[in-house]
């Protein structure tokens, strides 16, 4: 069990599906940092020209010692005033640097705050917005989970990725360039040492940091394991209690725990000694360079540089004095790099499935007709107007011929022979025709996976039909642009969604213009009213954690007067009531019947007490309606809705 | 609830601490070992530019032989040649296998260090997970209730992270870089006195300095990780609720509530990393400050007294040793943001910590239960002891082993609560509930709910295979038995192997729940309770699974909450519910007779049969 549970966690991450690596793809650096600069062109040229300051700067105070060193040795020979104006000069060129640098530094760290905090909030409300555009189906396939791992670990790799792990690959960059010139400069026969050096080092951040950045990536997926064990755990804590679950729990956790525990020891401990070995490493070279250095003054060898200056071995010791604290330098600024590694490896691939949501394809629609309020003649004749007139039509403009026809928006829907499913091989819908017409009530019955859920699924177009054609008033939905189509449709899942939020909040969710009257009027209809006043704050009462502190039926309850409150000229109630007792239910339903007099109503239930004073019912099998007529006609008809509500009783 | 729980959050972060201490245990070794190995590196590596110093001054004095030469250097000639005469070629080579040696030792502590470091916070993080689960794995229900699920999940994951980070930066690079800093100014002290001053004026104006950023960011932090996490919460209420959102286009309004609140995170963020970003100008001030007064006076004293009081070999070890200091502020200056958030971290996983669970089992408990009979006996109960309203009050009940009990009522009358004493997943607040004539907070309390199986409203199949589903029912049981448990609970699956994904998701709601009677059934219960088990499940099957429980379970004393009169109308009794009390009992016939909300119910369900019928 365990291997497959790790193989699961494997598969979590969006981008590990390849592949056991999450590698980043290609181009993605290049992605990440074209949407940085892209928006912050200004502030990003700030910001590269300060750390080139402050880089260059920092390394230009090792040449400093070399100057005054020189002065001094005048001051030795020729007492402190033939040195003091060289001494004075030099401070002040250091002052101006140091200033220089410090300011830059300054600007560079606050500008840098800025751009990474609006990158980051750039890249949230981009993923929000994205998000919001996706279609239904995404969220059905995906786990909530992932969808939140690309706001928080993935985001929080990303913001090292900017904020930290690219200004210093690039300060470092600098520096080394810098002190590479500087190096040549002074000495060939040193800067040869320090190459050799630094080959050794490169080479072994690549195994070392190689292997680090695996065994994070083991890491990661021995962590998405045990979360979702957590997850699954913790959610179904009440069963493990009552199943007395308890030992086993531990012990499957212990496992994955274990496992954890191994994968991220291995990886700390690569990262943990990458910077004694960088630093440690930069200290063996500053010896050697001391001895080598050492060495060549004694053998009397005199130093040659790049640009073909030769020193006598006195003016040697000079120079590598000042050497010495330039391979600190360059040794240290190698380290440092190294440092960054395993974060570019991780940004990397946050940022990969992040863009991997990014670029999924938004909810399509090619809708054109749209919903607008209108005044209606007594001749008939619909005139578009801007105030509420307590009627809508459907505004169609048609583009042969340029001229607009508006279409009274009643509730009449029709489905001729809508053939569906949720995947090509698997078709789920079979021939269903059905006609609504305003002011009926509609309902659909039949076992769980019958199929009841996906028509209302194809009405609202959360998904799109295979085959067949649905009219809304006459109208093809899919004409309907679709926020004018499921404005208006009032719908009001099993899954009942509230939000953080007052009780009152919530309600006018169903409309944001409702005033808290109408709310309250709503909250009536749907037989609200009542608890809610119990409340401890009435309609003011804060809702958490999902409405945690309702009952499921409360919950239904509210969303019921969340939908009334839409007033919406069709209305869809998808087990709407399935937790609400008989009673209560019975007047809930006689509330939204009379608010729904004249409208057209859709009913999904198993219970038959919600949809017998229906006008038409529906029996779904496997995806084919197999009875409809009213419950006394089927019931005559002693078929399968009979069977299916009195096969209890025939047991007797 | 959420009150309680903020309260407690103000509690301090010492005790947190120490809470969180205990759960090092077998990693002490390494967690000490880790700092010792640290310190011992940064000595060894200190000394470096001091052997350096000492090098360089033996190279002047034997091939310049300067009038003050480096006191310490000529001893080590000395001792190095005895009294014959120095070799510069030697000398180098002493000196360079010192130095050599002194970086190999620094690597190799630095290196043991790192792993010690690694075992200790991976360690030390696996304990804490493991503390916290067992421990939640202990909680009552009045626990759970206290803590939402993904708070429990956030605490176990993130916090955890949050702490183990912080704690594997304060065992080394929070040992290091002070230790680097004191070290560093000793050594200056022992090269040259007077010039160390220089840093001694220094290292202060940072230090308060430092302190002052701090003090002023802490409080923006701590502020906009509430915020953040806040924001969080909603992406995530957002996303569970997306088809919500569709269906009453509300999609900009989301968008636009969502810009809002991640700008106003934004804006906090960069108020805070503005203050934060002083950090660093300050610390090059400090040492560019120094390094200046450094040359200044170093020029001078060489100078003035002819390398008497300060040599040219010493300022290059001043240079060093100022880096140094410099490095060591940078990474503690970077490691307390990482400590500051982690502070809440370690406060949130005390609480779990400290949370006792509020019902245990009791010394010398019963591990038998006899039969399935139930009494209560004056039972009032609410949910919190702050509550002024009784979730029920003043229940009495006897129900013979055997018998079935149906229990219907309307929404929040308490029907769930009332079942929910019987195998102790709460304790009651008043008067008591017996099983088999015995108080149920006498019994082993696995013994109890072993005998008491009991499908929950809400419940859940997990993820893995269908067997091992079944098992948690009972973890010897045979395939023929799990096979038999199925075919009663009226599911005709044969593959025992296959997969269920998590919370049984690729199932449907009827199969679900079904499943879940089959998993009840295998613990062979002496009480069956099923809580409003059968909604999903269509009425021809739900009275299949009644017959089945009447052929193959009559001993079972069954106990089914439901909203359909036809599930329990062939009950021995029925408990009729409103309001946290019992107001009536009796069979079918008798409440049909003279009870109105039971024939109101009746009539309203049974209508369509009848005037058919």
């Amino acid at each position: 069990m365990a291997r497959q549970m790790s193989m699961r966690g494997g598969m979590k991450g969006g981008a590990m599906k390849g592949g056991p690596r999450p590698k980043a793809k290609k181009g993605t650096l290049k992605r990440v940092l074209s949407m940085l600069f892209s928006n912050n062109k200004r502030l990003m040229f700030i910001v590269f020209i300060c750390i080139t300051i402050s880089a260059i700067t920092g390394v230009a105070s090792s040449l400093f010692l070399k100057q005054l060193l020189v002065h001094i040795k005048t001051g030795l020979a020729d007492g402190w005033d033939a040195a003091l104006k060289g001494i004075i000069s030099l401070i002040v060129v250091m002052v101006t640097v140091y200033g220089t640098s410090i300011i830059c530094n300054l600007i560079q760290t606050r500008t840098m705050a800025k751009v990474t905090q609006g990158f980051l909030h750039q890249i949230r409300t981009n993923l929000f917005n994205k998000m919001q555009s996706l279609p239904i189906r995404y969220f059905d396939s995906h786990l909530t989970g992932d969808i939140m791992s690309s706001y928080t670990n993935d985001t929080d790799a990303i913001r090292q990725l900017v904020s930290q792990s690219i200004p210093s690959m690039y300060s470092a960059l600098i520096s080394v360039t810098t002190l590479l010139v500087i190096m040549l400069t002074s000495s060939l026969w040193l800067s040869l040492v320090m190459f050799l050096g630094v080959f050794l080092m490169i080479l072994i951040t690549k195994k070392v940091g190689g292997n680090s950045a695996k065994y994070f990536i083991k890491q990661q997926h021995s962590l998405a394991d045990e979360e979702g064990y957590i997850q699954e755990m913790i959610q179904g804590q009440k069963v493990v209690k009552v199943f007395c679950h308890e030992q086993e729990s531990k012990q499957n956790f212990d496992v994955k725990n274990d496992q954890l525990c191994k994968d991220a020891t291995s990886a700390h401990t690569f990262a943990n000694i990458l910077m004694p070995i960088m630093g440690n490493l930069g200290n063996i070279l500053y010896v050697l360079l001391a001895f080598i250095g050492g060495l060549l003054v004694a053998l009397n060898v005199n130093n040659v540089t790049i640009i073909g200056k030769v020193e006598d071995s006195a003016l040697f010791i000079i120079t590598i004095i000042a050497f010495l604290p330039i391979s600190k330098q360059f040794t240290g600024n190698i380290a440092q790099a190294s440092q960054q590694i395993n974060s570019i490896v991780m940004g990397l691939a946050g940022a990969s499935r992040l863009f991997e949501l990014l670029d999924q394809d938004p909810e399509e629609d090619h809708g054109y007709v749209t919903l607008v309020r209108c005044r209606i003649d007594k001749d008939g004749t619909i005139t578009e107007c801007e105030e509420r007139t307590g009627h809508w039509a459907w505004k169609h403009p048609h583009k042969a011929d340029g001229t607009i026809t508006y279409t009274e928006l009643k509730g009449d829907i029709q489905m001729f022979d809508v053939d569906f499913g949720y995947n090509p091989e698997k078709i789920v819908l079979h021939n269903v025709s059905l006609y609504a017409n305003p002011g009926q009530k509609i309902a659909f019955v039949g076992a769980t996976g019958a199929g009841k859920t996906t028509i209302t699924n194809l009405i609202n177009r959360f998904y799109d039909i295979a085959d067949g054609k649905i009219r809304y008033d006459g109208i093809n939905i899919n004409k309907i642009k679709k926020a004018d189509l499921r404005r208006s449709l009032g719908i009001v899942l099993q899954d009942t969604n509230l939000f953080t939020g007052t009780v009152m909040e919530n309600i006018r969710y169903g409309r944001l213009s409702a005033t808290d009257e109408d709310c309250i009027e709503a909250a009536k209809l749907a037989y609200a009213h009542d608890f809610i006043t119990r409340l401890p704050d009435g309609y003011n009462t804060m809702l958490t954690a999902d409405g945690g502190n309702l009952s499921q039926g409360q919950r239904q309850l509210l969303s019921i007067a969340r939908a009334a409150v839409k007033d919406a000229p069709v209305m869809i109630l998808d087990e709407a009531t399935s937790s609400i007792d008989t009673r209560t239910e019975a007047l809930v339903q006689k509330g939204t019947d009379r608010l729904m007099q004249g409208r057209t109503v859709f009913v999904i239930a198993h219970r038959l007490s919600t949809v017998r004073n229906s006008d038409v019912i529906m029996v779904l099998d496997q995806g084919h309606i197999i009875e409809r007529g009213s419950h006394e006609e089927l019931i005559a008809k002693k078929g399968k809705y009979y069977q299916l509500y009195t096969g209890a009783f025939e047991l007797e | 609830m959420a009150k309680s729980l903020s309260k407690e959050k103000k509690s301090g972060f010492l005790p947190a601490v120490k809470t969180l201490s205990k759960s090092i245990r077998e990693y002490k070794k390494p967690s000490l070992l880790a700092p010792f190995f640290v310190a011992l590196e940064v000595v060894l590596e200190c000394f470096i530019p001091f052997i350096m110093t000492l090098l360089l001054g033996a190279m002047d004095y034997i091939t310049s032989n300067p009038e003050n030469p480096n006191k310490l250097s000529v001893k080590i000639i000395g001792w190095i040649f005895k009294n014959g005469e120095p070799n510069l070629l030697i000398t180098i080579l002493y000196f360079g296998f010192a130095l050599l040696l002194f970086a190999l030792l620094s690597l190799l502590c630095g290196a043991l260090s790192g792993r010690f470091c690694a075992v200790a916070s991976s360690g030390f993080a696996k304990n804490l997970r493991k503390d916290m689960f067992n421990k939640v794995q202990d909680f009552s229900f009045k626990n759970i209730d206290r803590f939402s699920s993904s708070s429990l999940i956030t605490r176990l994951t993130t916090d955890v992270m949050h702490v183990e980070m912080s704690y594997m930066m304060i065992i080394r690079t929070a040992v290091r870089s002070p230790f680097m800093l004191i070290f560093s100014l000793i050594m200056s002290f022992t090269i040259n006195a007077r010039m160390a001053l220089i840093f001694l004026c220094t290292t202060p104006i940072l230090a308060i300095g430092l302190i002052l950023i701090m003090r002023k960011a802490i409080p923006f932090f701590t502020r906009i990780f509430k915020k953040y996490d806040k924001m969080n919460e909603s992406i995530e209420e957002n996303i569970s609720g997306m088809r919500v959102v569709k269906s009453y286009v509300r999609e900009d309004y989301e968008k636009e509530k969502f810009h809002k609140a991640s700008n106003d995170v934004k804006n906090d963020f960069v108020k805070a990393e503005k203050i934060i970003a002083f950090n660093g100008p300050l610390m090059n001030f400090c040492v560019y400050a120094g390094l200046i007064a450094i040359y200044l006076v170093g020029a001078f004293l060489i100078i003035d007294s002819n390398e008497q009081l300060l040599k040219m070999t010493e300022l290059q070890s001043f240079m060093t040793y100022s880096f140094q200091m410099l490095m060591s502020l940078m990474m503690l200056s970077m490691i307390m943001v990482q400590i500051i958030i982690s502070t809440a971290s370690c406060k949130r996983i005390a609480e779990v910590l400290n949370e006792q669970p509020s019902i245990v089992s009791p010394k010398n408990a019963i591990t038998e239960v006899k039969d399935g009979s139930i009494e209560f006996e004056n039972v009032s109960f609410k949910y919190s002891s702050s509550a002024t309203t009784y979730a029920l009050s003043n229940v009495n009940l006897t129900i013979n082993s055997g018998e079935t009990i149906g229990i219907i009522g309307s929404t929040g009358s308490s029907k769930t609560t009332l079942v929910q004493l019987i195998p102790r997943l709460y304790d009651t607040t008043e008067g008591c509930v017996k099983v088999s004539n015995v108080d149920v907070k006498e019994y082993d309390v696995e013994t109890l709910r072993n005998a008491v199986a009991m499908v929950l409203q809400k419940n859940q199949l997990f993820s893995g295979t269908l067997r091992e589903n079944m098992q948690w029912g009972d973890k010897n049981a045979t395939d023929e038995e799990i096979l038999h448990a199925l075919k009663l609970a009226q599911i005709d699956f044969t593959d025992l192997d296959r997969r269920v994904e998590q919370g049984g998701a690729n199932f449907s709601g009827g199969q679900k729940q079904r499943l879940c009677i089959a998993r009840a059934l295998l613990k062979k219960p002496k009480i069956l309770i099923l809580d409003d088990s059968t909604s999903a499940v269509d009425t021809k099957t739900d009275a299949l699974i009644r017959k089945s429980f009447r052929e193959y379970i009559p001993e079972t004393t069954k106990i089914i909450i439901a909203q359909r009169v036809a599930s329990v109308e062939d009950a021995d009794k029925i408990l009729i519910m409103d309001g946290g009390k019992i107001t009536a009992i009796g069979n079918h016939e008798q409440l049909l007779k003279d009870n109105e909300v039971y024939q109101e119910l009746y009539y309203s369900q049974n209508k369509g049969g009848d005037d058919n019928g």
